[in-house]
């Protein structure tokens, strides 16, 4: 067990590194250094664009700005952003829950959904249920999902009024941050309808960025549930006399779930990207949001910082689903 | 013997050609038809945009600014979709966005199959150290996400609709990578590999001609997902104003501004959607279908 740890944990080191120069040279290849993106359109007389330079570095071979850029990151340093001069990590961290939040509430809708979806169509197989659920399943995986926010937005909060169109909640309220997270935060609070409210605002964007993955984790649910239903111990469970429900749910289910497992591991990536477009459809002050926002302002170190962190998220959640992987089923274990 | 040699020729038992067994195998799937036929037809809307279409997709008809479509009332038959905010017929520009979009996922597609598959190519057969490297980078490139990392490149290249097409390309370098090597390494100790390496074939005769060949199929798949995901990618990017520039009648750059309108004018927002959805569903389909015909393994 050990040595596969270590071996797992050895080679995300080079990917980890590998991201750390591309996010380096990134800010290197945009056009114009950084002290003149932040003197703007004004200008910077020669002198001081050489002290500047010299202050942040810039001035020194480009291995020890690396190096000094590497370090800094290990020191929680991912620099300062050019519009709000505060610490990038700082600015990250103070967004990230509202992103989190989001993506929580979507991988719970999408397996939620997911998951009982894939395993009725993989067991009604051919039928009118299976091409459904099939159907729709493409369908999502099809949407673009940034047009089925507009969408959703049209039907539920413009034509109906049911919910609101942006922001995290109502600016009736002023709400305490206990946990960062709105919904624990605004039930936690005395206010009299702050949990409605924030409720009312999660639900569009998390059915939104649910979207891809729900169909993602119904088809798969559906394919490993059909693979499995094969198998000759299911047969024999049959052949007992256990009823349809108790041998899907109890023994094929089990089995059916570790490539689940796995793709839903996946789903960060695709949640990341897809907070992205999002976060700007509702309004949501979350990490995508804020990274698009540092594009077009021109913020650099923040974007940057953003992807950074957010590619090491990503990195380390596979890493975890690799491990746990590996913990459950012995053969990965030992094959490697 | 000759003879009866000659009836079975007449008698046409002979196995259908590849490409006929493909189709036939192909057609058995609804759905791939169904998509097939789609996306023929809005590949032929694009090419013979001129034709279809009375107007040209930047014409601004000023009296006509959001007109609604025109089973509504207040609309015309001028303009079936309605106008959009500056008056632009709506219908116009659905017909030439699938150019830009076709073109988009024609370029995406044939840039990272081919980089793809020789950097694959290159990594399988050579191994070792190269391997290693290579397998590394794809690594890296697969732990961003794919639209941010689109979003990084692009920010580096400029906005624009080829730069996209350029940034979305390398996002899709390592599924190709992958595959392509993975074939490779399994192609390689093969015997007629062997055969035609003890025969004399040098290594660009070996790669190319004998080993590609067999390799083919899972990545003509994953080319036509690649095509459909290329799409929907290039579309997130003109909503965000980091893809085509606007006033280019690029489905996803149409729906920038559409949030403004959404109170007034749902036309304006659900159209170039629309066809979004559609375009791509149908790629999906065809996708399947193409699996079906060409990898009965993969078949469930």
């Amino acid at each position: 067990m050990f040595s596969f740890l270590l071996k797992r944990i050895g080679v995300v080191i080079p990917t980890f590194l590998g991201v750390t120069l591309l996010t380096f040279s990134l800010i290197r290849m945009i056009p114009g250094d950084p002290v003149e993106l932040m003197a703007g359109e004004r200008g910077v007389d020669p002198v001081r664009h050489a002290e500047l330079l010299a202050q942040m570095g810039l001035d020194k071979p480009l291995l020890v700005q690396y190096w000094n850029y590497l370090t800094g990151i290990f020191q929680g340093d991912l620099g300062t952003s050019i519009v709000t001069r505060e610490p990038v990590i700082r600015e990250f961290f103070t967004l990230f829950p509202a992103t989190l939040e989001l993506s929580f509430c979507a991988i719970i809708i999408a397996i939620s959904i997911g998951l009982p979806a894939g395993i009725i169509a993989a067991v009604r197989r051919g039928k009118v249920t299976d091409y459904t659920v099939m159907g729709l399943s493409l369908t999502g995986y099809s949407m673009p999902i940034f047009w089925w926010g507009l969408l959703l937005i049209l039907l539920f909060s413009v034509g109906l009024g049911w919910t609101p169109v942006s922001g995290r909640i109502s600016a009736l309220f002023w709400v305490d941050e206990v946990t960062g997270f709105m919904l624990i935060d605004s039930f936690l609070s005395d206010e009299v309808g702050a949990f409605t409210s924030a409720l009312s605002h999660l639900i569009l964007p998390s059915i939104v960025l649910a979207t891809i993955p729900l169909a993602v984790i119904a088809r798969m649910t559906r394919s490993a549930m059909l693979e499995v239903l094969r198998e000759d111990y299911i047969q024999v469970a049959r052949a007992k006399g256990l009823a349809m429900w108790l041998v899907v749910s109890v023994h094929a289910l089990r089995n059916a779930l570790i490539p689940v497992i796995t793709v839903i591991g996946l789903q960060v990536g695709v949640l990341m990207a897809g907070a992205i477009l999002t976060e700007t459809i509702f309004s949501w002050p979350g990490v995508g949001k804020w990274m698009l926002d540092s594009i077009y302002r021109r913020d650099y170190p923040s974007v940057q910082g953003g992807i950074l962190l957010i590619s090491c998220m990503v990195i380390f959640v596979n890493l975890t689903v690799d491990i746990l992987y590996g913990v459950v089923n012995p053969r990965i274990r030992h094959n490697r | 013997m000759a003879e009866q040699l000659e009836i079975a020729v007449t008698d046409e038992i002979s196995p259908p050609g590849p490409f006929r067994e493909f189709w036939g195998y192909f057609c058995e799937n609804r759905g791939a038809l169904i998509g097939f036929g789609f996306i023929l037809a809005v590949l032929l809307a694009a090419l013979f945009a001129n034709l279809l279409t009375p107007y040209s997709p930047y014409e601004q008809y000023r009296d006509y600014i959001l007109n609604p479509p025109a089973w509504q009332a207040g609309g015309i038959w001028r303009f079936p979709l309605g106008t959009d905010e500056v008056g632009r017929d709506i219908l116009t520009r659905l017909i030439f966005g699938g150019r830009m979009s076709l073109f988009v996922g024609m370029i995406v597609v044939s840039l990272s199959l081919l980089v793809g598959t020789l950097i694959g190519l290159i990594s399988g057969y050579v191994g070792g150290m190269t391997d290693t490297l290579i397998m590394r980078g794809v690594d890296i490139i697969m732990a961003l996400p794919s639209l941010l990392l689109a979003l990084a490149i692009v920010t580096i290249l400029g906005p624009g609709l080829i730069n996209a097409a350029i940034a979305i390309a390398i996002t899709y370098l390592p599924h190709y990578v992958r595959i392509t090597r993975a074939s490779v390494i399994a192609e390689k100790s093969k015997d007629y590999v062997i055969a035609s390496q003890v025969s004399g074939a040098g290594v660009l005769r070996l790669i190319f001609i004998t080993i590609l060949p067999n390799c083919m199929a899972p990545l003509i798949v994953q080319a036509s997902l690649g095509f459909s995901n290329a799409i929907l990618d290039a579309a997130a990017l003109g909503f965000i104003g980091l893809g085509a520039q606007p006033p280019s009648p690029e489905w996803g750059s149409m729906l920038a501004n559409a949030l403004e309108f959404i109170q007034r004018a749902w036309w304006v927002v659900t159209f170039p959607g629309l066809m979004i959805l559609l375009t791509v569903l149908a790629l999906n389909l065809m996708g399947d279908g193409l699996r079906d015909a060409l990898d009965p393994k993969m078949k469930l």
